[in-house]
């Protein structure tokens, strides 16, 4: 089975956020980008779910430029067998979506993965738009996978529970934790890794559907308020009283 | 070409998130010089529907199919879609939930449309170019985004717009049909599972909001949290440590990497306030912080704060809480 796992390249989670002075763009400087935590989840599913079966194969996928190559190579690292860098500056999930659902389709790959949402922009919406693009069924976010021949079974969160769910490949599905317990590369993985098959190809589609006029920090907190733990009782009437929240 | 609000309902009401999603609807339509109508998904009674007239929804499309009542990513997707086309909307606006994400970003594609999600206040129109400011950075920051398209999808954060209520307004439930057939329910789901809630109250959809991190030393004391919890109307939550040893099931983990949420209230009880846990809570109204070290960093994000032991303060509050009656 042919495992398709898409990586987006985001800032550190510990990142303190500024912007350029004029706060039209993310002020990279000094920030050190890491895969996003939930691909993780997706990209070690993979792995497993390949080791299980005893063939196919693990491909990574990244809408970025060159920069992201470090990223790429500890992916490989952990484990993919090969990757394709799509080599332009993700201008927008539309725009990502393009790119994965071409080179899915051009690849002939059964299962498609990613994570849940990007931790930078939050878009949690490119698994709906390539499974769209692909007329396939798309399972987000899933905290299970197991696959049995071409049927998979996942896990769906819904707010307050979980869907069971079962498709056919190929489908693309959105992970979370606890699917599994996310792999951190080996010395043996790290060697490996540099002679591993990395393909840059050109971007196809159209641009971007949206763009961002300006960013912003979220307004500064007043101080805090301290109240003595002999008096833990008067709290809870200043949270009535006076901040009105119960 | 009026706005199209999408309403989740669960054991026949309207949940709270979609109210707030149906106000912001009625009013982008009143800017827009134009009508609201809503398009309901799940479990729904048409007496609930047509109370949504108090959230400024003139007319409610209803397709009574049985089916509809658990969540079905191709039958809600078509669904909403037949109804954008029959209300002719250019703006369709929906939550920003499990639910709002899997089928908007879907019909963002099949209707050609510039899709915004987690977006936090109303738009500022310009002509026919909508500008949004959604949350982005995991919490950490803001974005005024562009919607270029023609079309427009909203998904609305909860917690972000305060839902209206003018009484006595109601709004006229019209039958619906998508003419959906069985292919659109091959992704049914098999089985749902819903869990046991404290009190039954869903974190994602909480007001109030008591969570417990490492200092709570164990599974052992958490009746503690869940006492204060139950007192106070609220969900239970926990860091992500807390969940990892399994001292508490995932989906209560907040934070970067858990759920994001934006209550009114929420009280961390010796949770130490790393930046990643932050980023899942900051957008909360009011943050209380007890914990034993004046020096911990959630205080610097705090509105009130106790520098103690959770486990004197805690019974303390519950005390105090019932108190107030
Ligand atoms: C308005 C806007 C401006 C942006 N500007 C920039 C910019 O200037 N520079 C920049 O580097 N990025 C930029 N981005 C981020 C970039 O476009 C994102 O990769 C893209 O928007 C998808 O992020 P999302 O949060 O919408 O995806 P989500 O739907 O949250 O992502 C879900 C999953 O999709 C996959 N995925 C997401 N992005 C990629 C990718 N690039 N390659 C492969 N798989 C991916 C991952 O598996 C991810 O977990 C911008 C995004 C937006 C919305
Ligand atoms: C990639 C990545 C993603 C992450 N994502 C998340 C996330 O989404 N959510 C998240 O929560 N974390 C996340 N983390 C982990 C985060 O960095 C912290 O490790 C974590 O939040 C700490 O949890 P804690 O505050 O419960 O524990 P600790 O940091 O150990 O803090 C315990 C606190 O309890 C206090 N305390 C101890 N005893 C008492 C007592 N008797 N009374 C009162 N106070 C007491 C201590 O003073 C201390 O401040 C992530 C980390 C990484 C690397």
């Amino acid at each position: 089975m042919k495992f398709l796992v898409c990586i987006s390249n985001v800032p550190d989670t510990t990142t303190k956020i500024t912007f350029t002075p004029d706060n039209k763009e993310f002020n990279k400087a000094g920030v050190q980008f890491v895969i996003n935590p939930w691909d993780e989840y997706a990209l070690t599913r993979a792995i497993e779910l390949k080791e299980a079966q005893g063939s196919g194969s693990v491909t990574v996928l990244n809408v970025g430029e060159a920069d992201t190559e470090p990223n790429i190579r500890k992916a490989l690292a952990i484990g993919a067998d090969d990757a394709i860098r799509v080599n332009a500056a993700p201008k927008d999930a539309w725009f990502v979506a393009q790119q994965i659902a071409h080179y899915a389709k051009e690849g002939g790959y059964d299962v498609i993965l990613m994570g849940k949402e990007s931790i930078d922009y939050n878009g949690f919406q490119v698994h709906g738009m390539v499974g769209e693009l692909l007329g396939i069924p798309t399972v987000a976010p899933a905290m299970k996978l197991d696959m049995s021949g071409n049927t998979a079974t996942l896990e769906r969160e819904i707010e307050g529970g979980k869907e069971i769910v079962e498709v056919n490949t190929p489908f693309v599905a959105s992970c979370q934790q606890p699917m599994c317990e996310p792999r951190i590369p080996n010395m043996r993985g790290i060697m490996t890794a540099r002679t591993k098959p990395l393909k840059v190809v050109e971007a196809v589609g159209e641009g971007a559907a949206t763009s961002v006029a300006e960013y912003a920090l979220p307004p500064k907190k007043q101080g805090v308020k301290l109240i003595p733990a002999e008096n833990a009782g008067e709290l809870i009437k200043l949270l009535r009283n006076e901040a009105k929240v119960i | 070409m009026s706005v199209l609000v999408v309403v989740e309902c669960d054991k026949g009401e309207v949940k709270k998130s979609s109210l707030e999603v149906a106000s912001y609807g009625a009013q982008v339509a009143q800017a827009l010089g134009t009508t609201a109508t809503a398009v309901a998904v799940g479990e729904a009674t048409e007496a609930n529907l047509a109370q949504l007239g108090e959230q400024g929804i003139t007319k409610v499309l209803f397709d009574n199919e049985p089916r509809l009542k658990d969540f079905v990513n191709g039958a809600y997707t078509k669904l909403i879609a037949a109804a954008a086309q029959q209300e002719q909307s250019q703006v369709i606006v929906l939550a920003n939930s499990n639910i709002g994400a899997s089928v908007g970003s879907r019909l963002a594609v099949r209707l050609k449309a510039s899709l915004a999600t987690n977006v936090v206040e109303l738009p500022k129109i310009e002509g026919g170019q909508f500008t949004v400011k959604r949350g982005a950075f995991s919490g950490k920051a803001f974005a005024d985004m562009v919607l270029s398209g023609e079309r427009k999808i909203i998904a609305v954060k909860k917690n972000s717009i305060e839902a209206q209520h003018n009484a006595g307004q109601t709004a006229q439930v019209e039958a619906f049909s998508a003419q959906l057939s069985d292919a659109d329910f091959a992704d049914a789901p098999k089985q749902v599972v819903m869990q046991d809630q404290a009190g039954g109250i869903l974190l994602p959809e909480a007001d109030k909001v008591v969570s417990g991190g490492r200092g709570m030393k164990g599974p052992e004391n958490w009746h503690l949290i869940e006492e204060l919890a139950t007192a106070l109307g609220a969900a239970t939550a926990c860091s992500k440590p807390v969940s990892d040893v399994d001292w508490r099931p995932h989906h209560e983990h907040v934070g970067q990497t858990g759920i994001t949420v934006s209550p009114n209230l929420y009280i961390a009880c010796g949770i130490s306030g790393a930046i990643q846990h932050l980023a899942g809570v900051n957008s909360s109204k009011v943050i209380v912080v007890i914990n034993k070290d004046p020096e911990a960093p959630f205080f610097k994000a705090a509105d009130y704060g106790i520098v103690g032991d959770v486990f004197e303060v805690l019974p303390k509050l519950t005390q105090a809480v019932k108190e107030l009656g």
